[in-house]
């Protein structure tokens, strides 16, 4: 990426959020998709399911390192991605949710990437350059993980009586983590207010309009919307965040500053 | 048990400045599309191509590699076909 139009340090801190946000759900879905390497049902998908990982971890690192120029004190993408403390990673509790079974996690590609397709079709046109840059990048990747990901919740929702039961029981279990996305919170009014990017409330519609066609398709009866919640992208995570910490950041905590 | 294994495809890759596509390695896939998108996940993660074909394995019609002796030997002998008996201009020197 150029850096002729990189932004100073000493962006607001509901700026520096946003970015975190964006980073951190790239990076915690990177890191459970890891998960699967080795794993897969075929060799096929374990290749296909670890370029996902791969590059929501690019994106991650971009992210991360912008975060930390926005911020300006110092901190580059390692000590952010392996080092901050459980409450300041600014992910949905959507990416933290463990992989469960093969249909779970193409289900959560697809609601994820969906959202990340739109996410990254607005903030191309960012005020902030650099993350508009990083978008321009990561849209095409999104797009790939969108199709890659519809076409299996397509077939596995539509396929033998067992892997549509299974899809729909994952449905049912994602589906009230996806309202995350769209509640409202300070820093997306500011972000908004400013021109740097969305208030990610604003993409419910567009989202749905990708989503459900394709659950559709898949012959999947969505959930009606509850008032259940969670609270990621404050800093309040589910209970599994902790342990998937542990293994992201063991390395950086046992052997401080290694690089490889 | 009964096993139901995916399908074979064979993958052709046409690099980026390659002119054809060539045969690259196969994979398994339940369907086309699903075949197309493991393609380009197995083969070309490191900028290998710019276009993709697959064909199902079973479509492939091949020659019995017992009949090499009846279908091959006979041209061994046969240099005459290779057009290297002509005094060519120099101007088509790159042929």
């Amino acid at each position: 990426m150029t850096n002729q139009n990189t932004t100073t340090p000493g962006a607001t801190p509901e700026h520096i959020e946003y970015v975190l946000r964006c980073a951190d759900n790239a990076l915690i879905l990177g890191q459970r998709l890891s998960e699967w390497c080795g794993h897969a049902p075929v060799i096929e998908e374990d290749l296909a399911l670890s370029n996902i990982a791969l590059d929501l971890v690019g994106q991650a690192r971009l992210l991360l390192t912008h975060a930390g120029t926005l911020e300006g004190r110092g901190r580059d993408e390692d000590q952010l991605a392996f080092l901050r403390v459980e409450r300041d990673y600014r992910n949905l509790t959507l990416m933290e949710l463990p992989n469960e079974d093969f249909g779970r996690t193409v289900l959560r590609n697809f609601l994820a990437s969906a959202f990340q397709v739109q996410l990254w079709t607005r903030l191309v046109d960012s005020t902030d350059r650099d993350l508009a840059a990083i978008a321009a990048k990561s849209l095409k990747e999104a797009r790939y993980h969108l199709d890659h990901s519809a076409e299996w919740v397509i077939r596995l929702g539509d396929g033998t009586a067992l892997s549509h039961e299974k899809m729909q029981a994952a449905l049912d279990f994602l589906w009230p983590y996806t309202a995350e996305y769209f509640t409202a919170s300070p820093a997306d009014e500011a972000v908004s207010q400013a021109g740097i990017g969305p208030a990610w409330s604003s993409l419910e519609a567009d989202w749905e309009g990708l989503v459900l066609p394709v659950l559709d398709e898949a012959t999947l009866v969505v959930p009606a919307r509850t008032p259940f919640g969670t609270f990621g992208k404050f800093g309040r995570h589910s209970e599994h965040m902790g342990h998937l910490l542990a293994t992201l950041q063991y390395m950086q905590r046992t052997y401080p500053g290694a690089r490889w | 048990m009964e096993r139901k294994e995916w399908p074979l495809w064979e993958v052709f890759i046409r690099s980026r400045n390659g002119l054809d596509h060539k045969h690259c390695g196969s994979v398994h896939a339940p369907d086309a599309k699903l075949a197309l998108q493991t393609a380009r996940d197995v083969y070309t993660r490191r900028m290998e191509g710019v276009s993709i074909w697959v064909v199902k394995a079973s479509d492939i019609v091949a020659s019995d590699p017992d009949a090499k002796p009846e279908l091959f030997d006979p041209a061994e002998d046969k240099i005459y076909r290779h057009p290297t008996f002509y005094q060519l201009p120099e101007e088509v020197n790159h042929m």
